[in-house]
This record gives structure tokens, sequence and C-alpha cells, in this order.
């Protein structure tokens, strides 16, 4: 090559590092021609949209549940006032209006017991006595006939509790199914080995919504005429069973991960299998995916989404139910923003708690097929 | 043993669930058994690529519903590619707006329920946007409104047909061009420059054809009418809400697999290859890519297996998809066993063809170990 030599002879000086917001800005938003032109289409788009933005969502908005003040805007701003009209609808669902704090306390509980789970300086054994005061006293505040407090059918429960209902269930329930499915898909009994590997992939190859149908459809005419089990029972159970082949998968990451060693060293000590798998093998495995675990937390929340299909009001269904009014229907968009930043606001925290969680144990096992 | 005690606690569980099964279909009067799939459904389809009419029978109605559970996947799944590489190259960009603005709509697209989505895009196409006798025009003879996407086609002609049946023809040319480039440098160690010869053949067939056919150039193009947008090809606002909503979600994840595949590609390898003196273009041609594509490919899969899954929320929107064809099928004739069955045996099936035609693209792409 012509000018190697040259290179190689001639000395030069040492690049300069630069500093200061100059400097940064060549770096970061003038390096080469089509990053000056991106910076420049970009800064344009933001100079145009932002201040719209910014009327439409905060400057023009109307706030207060003012039905003609809001019909005046004709979509020029957004109108909040649905949000404030309808929040207790879309946040409960059909629960009885008056007796509403009983599903605000019993998420607070939960939500407040969660917040307690989060930091593993907290994973003792104090926490189990928690939760299993805490689920139960949920369960009591929302279903009532105990204490006074009126019933309340399953039927009309919703809204943010009947989401955060479901997705406890499904995740706490499915854990110990999918350990059990994960030991069974590695067992060295063929036929039980077979029976998982079948249960497992047929539930990860159809979506959701069949389940939910099954749960919803099937499931009744499977049962003794006698044992009448309410929908929101199924649903949680079609919810558990199909999530349990996730977990499975899950677990097996974690199984996977563990040296043959862990396995040698318990038999050499003389363990049984059942032993080697409580003592040895599993403590160890499932600590290595308790993010993974946070991150089927946060998928299940958002799957739980899918039973606005089977006719039930979360948080999803329960928007609709509001946007059923004729009078609000046309500010759907502030309702769905409104929703939308719900779920934003839960899933980032969680995702970012897990990446946290995730550096703080400081191992990691990542694997096809075991996130989704 | 304990296997012993597990098949017969699944056979049991099996027997008694039948045994309920039988009893409340009798008590209920519903029919069993797959007899029904060849009365008629009764129920009009709104759209799709299958010809139907209510009179077809309940399997014909289900065809069509896999058709178009297929097609709205097919075009989610080439947008969502499209759209995923460029927001996951655009996370890695060193222009810190193009980062900031990728990396913004990954995580608002990831943390927001699919659903949720689908009904928000449902609603801006089919009440936000103007009526039809009054459409936004986004190019010439292309218009949008609440009843949907019109596009100009071309009127069917004896040229298109040619140039159809050409283009296989065309692209056999261009491999056969590649493959002796291949065997002309594996011989004498220089390489042929064939790839404007090849993208000439494949594109020249198929245009020559088009010639011979007579070059046929008449188009159906959509007019505004007093009533409507009438002629062109159409786009329901279900179809595009459902392909927007499904394309845009899974983009978000696949931007993430992108960006986890392109860096695991050591920078010692670019440097490498620049060191034995490839070009920046078969540098990534040649040795980044083929790395980047072995970490892709297998999450790659389980994503566009997830979009094939997801596109039955089809059914939140009404779009008539293969779940909610069913869904109506099961409200007229309660035969949710047998219907549900079929979907989640398509659906497997689906899944599986996929899930092969990926492995034998991933073997391809894998790693050669001696």
């Amino acid at each position: 090559m012509p000018g190697t030599a040259e290179a190689l002879a001639g000395a030069r000086l040492p690049p300069v590092r630069r500093r200061g917001p100059w400097a940064w800005a060549r770096a970061n938003l003038f390096a080469t021609v089509p990053s000056t032109i991106a910076t420049v289409v970009f800064a344009a788009t933001l100079a145009r949209a932002l201040p719209r933005i910014a009327r439409w969502a905060v400057t023009g908005a109307v706030w207060s549940a003012d039905y003609d003040a809001c019909r005046q805007l004709a979509y020029r701003a957004a109108c909040w006032g649905f949000v404030a009209e309808k929040h207790r609808l879309i946040l409960f669902g059909r629960y009885p209006y008056p007796e509403q704090w009983r599903p605000l306390v019993g998420t607070l509980l939960v939500v407040a017991a969660l917040g307690a789970s989060a930091h593993p300086r907290c994973w003792r054994r104090w926490l189990v006595a928690v939760w299993a005061v805490v689920l139960p006293a949920f369960l009591v505040l929302m279903g009532g006939g105990v204490l006074g407090l009126t019933p309340v059918e399953t039927g009309l429960w919703g809204g943010l509790p009947l989401t955060i209902l479901l997705t406890l269930v499904g995740v706490s329930i499915s854990i110990p199914i999918g350990v059990v499915l994960a030991l069974a898909r590695r067992s060295k009994l063929p036929f039980l080995r077979a029976a998982a590997t079948l249960y497992i992939e047929m539930v990860r190859g159809v979506p959701l919504i069949t389940v939910l149908f099954v749960a919803s459809f099937v499931m009744p005419l499977m049962l003794p005429r006698q044992a009448r089990i309410d929908v929101l029972t199924r649903i949680a159970a079609g919810i558990t069973l199909f999530q349990a082949a996730y977990m499975a998968e899950v677990v097996r990451g974690g199984l996977q991960a563990l040296p043959r060693g862990q396995h040698e060293a318990a038999a050499s000590i003389g363990l049984s299998w059942w032993q080697t798998q409580r003592r040895v093998i599993l403590p160890q495995a499932l600590v290595l995916v308790i993010p993974s675990f946070v991150n089927s937390l946060l998928s299940v929340f958002m799957d739980t989404s899918l039973v606005t299909v089977v006719s039930m009001y979360d948080l999803t269904g329960a928007l609709r139910l509001a946007l059923g009014d004729p009078r609000w229907r046309n500010f759907f968009l502030e309702g769905y923003l409104f929703v939308g930043a719900v779920y934003f606001t839960c899933c980032f925290g969680m995702s970012r708690y897990s990446a946290w969680l995730e550096r703080r144990l400081g191992r990691w096992i990542s694997r096809p097929g075991t996130s989704r | 043993m304990v296997q012993l005690a597990l098949a017969a606690a699944l056979v049991l569980a099996a027997a008694f669930l039948w045994t309920n099964l039988r009893e409340n279909l009798a008590s209920r009067q519903i029919r069993s058994g797959f007899g029904f799939l060849r009365e008629p459904a009764g129920f009009a389809i709104g759209e799709g690529p299958v010809p139907y009419t209510p009179s077809d029978s309940y399997l014909w109605a289900l065809a069509a519903g896999v058709a178009n559970t297929l097609r709205a996947s097919a075009v989610g799944i080439v947008l969502a590619t499209i759209v995923g590489t460029l927001v996951g190259v655009g996370r890695l960009s060193r222009n810190v707006l193009v980062r900031g603005a990728s990396t913004a709509y990954v995580e608002t697209l990831r943390n927001v329920p699919l659903l949720l989505q689908l009904l928000a895009w449902y609603l801006v196409l089919t009440e936000l946007l103007p009526e039809g006798t009054d459409p936004v025009r986004l190019a010439p003879h292309v218009f949008l409104s609440k009843d949907g996407l019109q596009l100009p086609v071309p009127v069917w002609a004896r040229g298109w047909a040619l140039a159809l049946a050409a283009l296989p023809i065309g692209l056999l040319g261009a491999w056969a061009l590649f493959r002796w480039a291949r065997s002309r440098r594996e011989r004498t160690g220089h390489t042929p420059q064939v790839l404007w010869p090849a993208l000439l053949v494949a594109l020249g067939a198929p245009v020559l054809a088009w010639l011979a056919g007579g070059a046929p150039r008449e188009l159906d193009v959509p007019e505004v009418t007093t009533f409507n947008v009438s002629g062109g090809v159409g786009m329901t606002p279900e179809f595009l809400s459902l392909v927007l909503g499904l394309s845009a979600f899974t983009a978000a994840y696949i931007a993430e697999i992108v960006r986890s595949g392109i860096l695991a590609v050591p920078r010692g390898q670019i440097e490498a290859a620049a060191a034995i003196g490839l070009s920046h273009r078969r540098a990534l041609r040649l040795v980044v890519l083929p790395q980047a594509l072995r970490v892709i490919v297998p999450p790659l899969t389980s994503q566009y297996l997830n979009l094939i899954k997801n596109s039955s929320l089809a059914v939140a929107i009404g779009y008539p998809d293969l779940v909610s064809i069913t869904n109506t099928a099961i409200n007229q004739n309660g035969q949710a066993l047998e219907s549900i069955l079929l979907i989640m045996s398509v659906y497997l099936t689906i899944n599986l063809l996929t899930a092969l035609a990926m492995g034998w693209y991933n073997r391809r792409v894998a790693l050669v170990e001696r």
C-alpha cells in the first residue's frame, strides 16, 4: 500500500482530547454529514411538535370534569375532564361505588407488601408471614361477607385491583407448577419427561386467548354441574396454567446453568434425588432466575389485559366500559393515554427493578427460549 | 412406579372430565363431533383473500380465517423486521437525538400492553380520521379515511401474468450467476463483480415479459365520489390497525435483538477485517453480518412466532382472523370444545412450520464446527 512508509516514518502529535459543550455537540450531534442531517431533521421536528403537544396536553387542556367546556375544544386540546369524571370507573370497574374504599385499601396493602418484598435485604421468613396476612386481607376486603362487609360477587371485581390480583395469582401459583414441570422435563423417567415436554411445548405454541376461551367456554362443560366455579377463578386458573409452561422454561434455564459438579457432589455425600433437588440444586437455580421471575411478573401484568376479550373488566376492560358512555366517547385518546401511563409506570418500574436486581445478584444466565 | 402413578392419575382425570363433558353436553342439548364443519356457517366475513359467502360451510369460514391470520401476520412480520432493524441500529447511533428517539420508542412500546395499543390504533383510525367522502390524500390517488386506505392497483392483464411467471426465472438466473462467480473465485482467486448483472437479470426478466405481454399500463385508480372512495385496492381500518399495532409492538422487541446481535460481534473482528485489507462494505458483509445473524436468528424466530400468536388479538378489534371467526362460530352453535381444538391445532401447525423454516435458516448461518 503506498503511503504506509510515510505514515510509519512521520511522527504525529497525540490526539488532543477535547471537552466542553462544543466538543460534546461535535461528537454527538455533528460527527458526520448523515449525523448532521439527522440532527437537523430531528431538531426541526421537535421544534414544530413540542409546542403543539404542550398546547394540546397542558396549556389548552380542560382539567375539570366539565362536559360543555370539553365539547367546545373540538379535539384542539385534551379533555382530561374525562379522566377526572371517570377515574373511579376506570380504576375500580363495576365495583359498587360506595364500597370502593375496599379495593383501594386492598390494593395499597398489596403494593406496600410488594414494596417490602423488593429489596433482597427483606428476603427473610417474616416476609412470608406478611404475605400470609396481606393476601387473605385483600381477598376479604374485595369479597366481603365477613366483619360486617357487604358481600361483593367476583363478577363485579374490576379495574386495577383485578389486574393486580390476576397477576399475583398467575405468577405465584405458576412458579411451583413451573418448578415441578422443569424438574419433570429434566427427569430420567421417559414418560414423565415426555408428558412435561408435551405440555410445555403445546402451551407455548398457542396464544393466551385460546387458553382464556378454554377457561371461559370449555371448563364449565368439563366440570360436574354441582361445582359452580365462577369466571374469575376459571380465568385465573387459565392464566396460571398458561404461565406455568413459561415458568418451567425459566426454571429450566436456571437448572441448566448449574454445573454438573453440584449434582455429583450431592450424590457423593449420599443425598437422595429429592434431597439433592431441595437442598442443593433448587436453592441455587431459583436465586439465579429471580430477575426472570420479575420479568414474568411484568409480562403477566400486561397479558392480563386479554381478559377483556372474555368480558372481564380489568384496567383495559374498565376503560372500555368508561368509554361506553356516549357523552364522553369522543375523548378516548385521553382515556387511553391515562391507562397507558398507568401500565407504563408499573411496567417500566418493574423492568428497571429487574435490571437492578440482576446487577445486584451479580450473575445472570441468558439462554434463548427462557425469555419472552 | 412414579410414572405408573402419573399415567394412572392422568387417565383418571381425563375420564372424569370426559364423563362430565358427556353429561353436560347431553343436558344442554349441545351436539358434539366435527360434523358441523360441513354445514353452512350463515354469518358474513368482512374481508379476506378467500372468496366466501354466508352459505359456505364452517370449514370454509375457518379457512378464510386462517388466510386472514396469515395475511396480517406476513405483512406484520415484514414491517416489524424493517422498523425493528432501523430502530435497533438507531439505538447504537453516535447521534444523541437518534439514540434517544430509538430508546424512547423501545421503552414506550414494550411497557404498554399490546391489546391497549391495538384498541388505541383502531379508535384513532376509525374516529379521528375524516369521513370517506373527504379523505386525506397521502399521495396522488392514495387516500386514507375512516373507511381505510385506498391504493391504485394495476388492472390484471396478460403482461402482468407473464411478468409474475418470469420473476422466478430471473431469480434463478441471478442465483446461477452468483454460483458461477463463486466457483470462479475458488478456481482462480479472482472475484468477478456480478452484483449488478445479477440484479439486471433478476429484474430484467419480468420487465421483458411485461413488455412482451403488451406492456399493460392501465391502473385501477381510487377516486373520491360523493359517497366514498371507490376503485383501487382497499385495506380496512381493522386490517390496518392490526398490522400497524402488531408490527410497531414487535419492532420494539426486534430492535433489542438486533442491537444485542450487533454488540455481540467483538470490535477486534472489525479491526482484523480491516487489517487483512477488506473494504468496509465487505467487512460488514463477510465478517460482521454472519456473526451478528448467528446471535439474532434464534430470538428473532420466537418474536415472529409471538407476532403470529398475538395476531389472535384481532378478535378485540373485529378483524376476521381465525380466532374471531371461531368466536362467532362458538356463539352460534355452542360447540366450543371442537372449535377451540381446531384453532389450537392450526396455531401449533403454523408454529411448527415457522420454527422448521427458521431452524433451516439458522443451520445455514450457524457456526460450522469441526
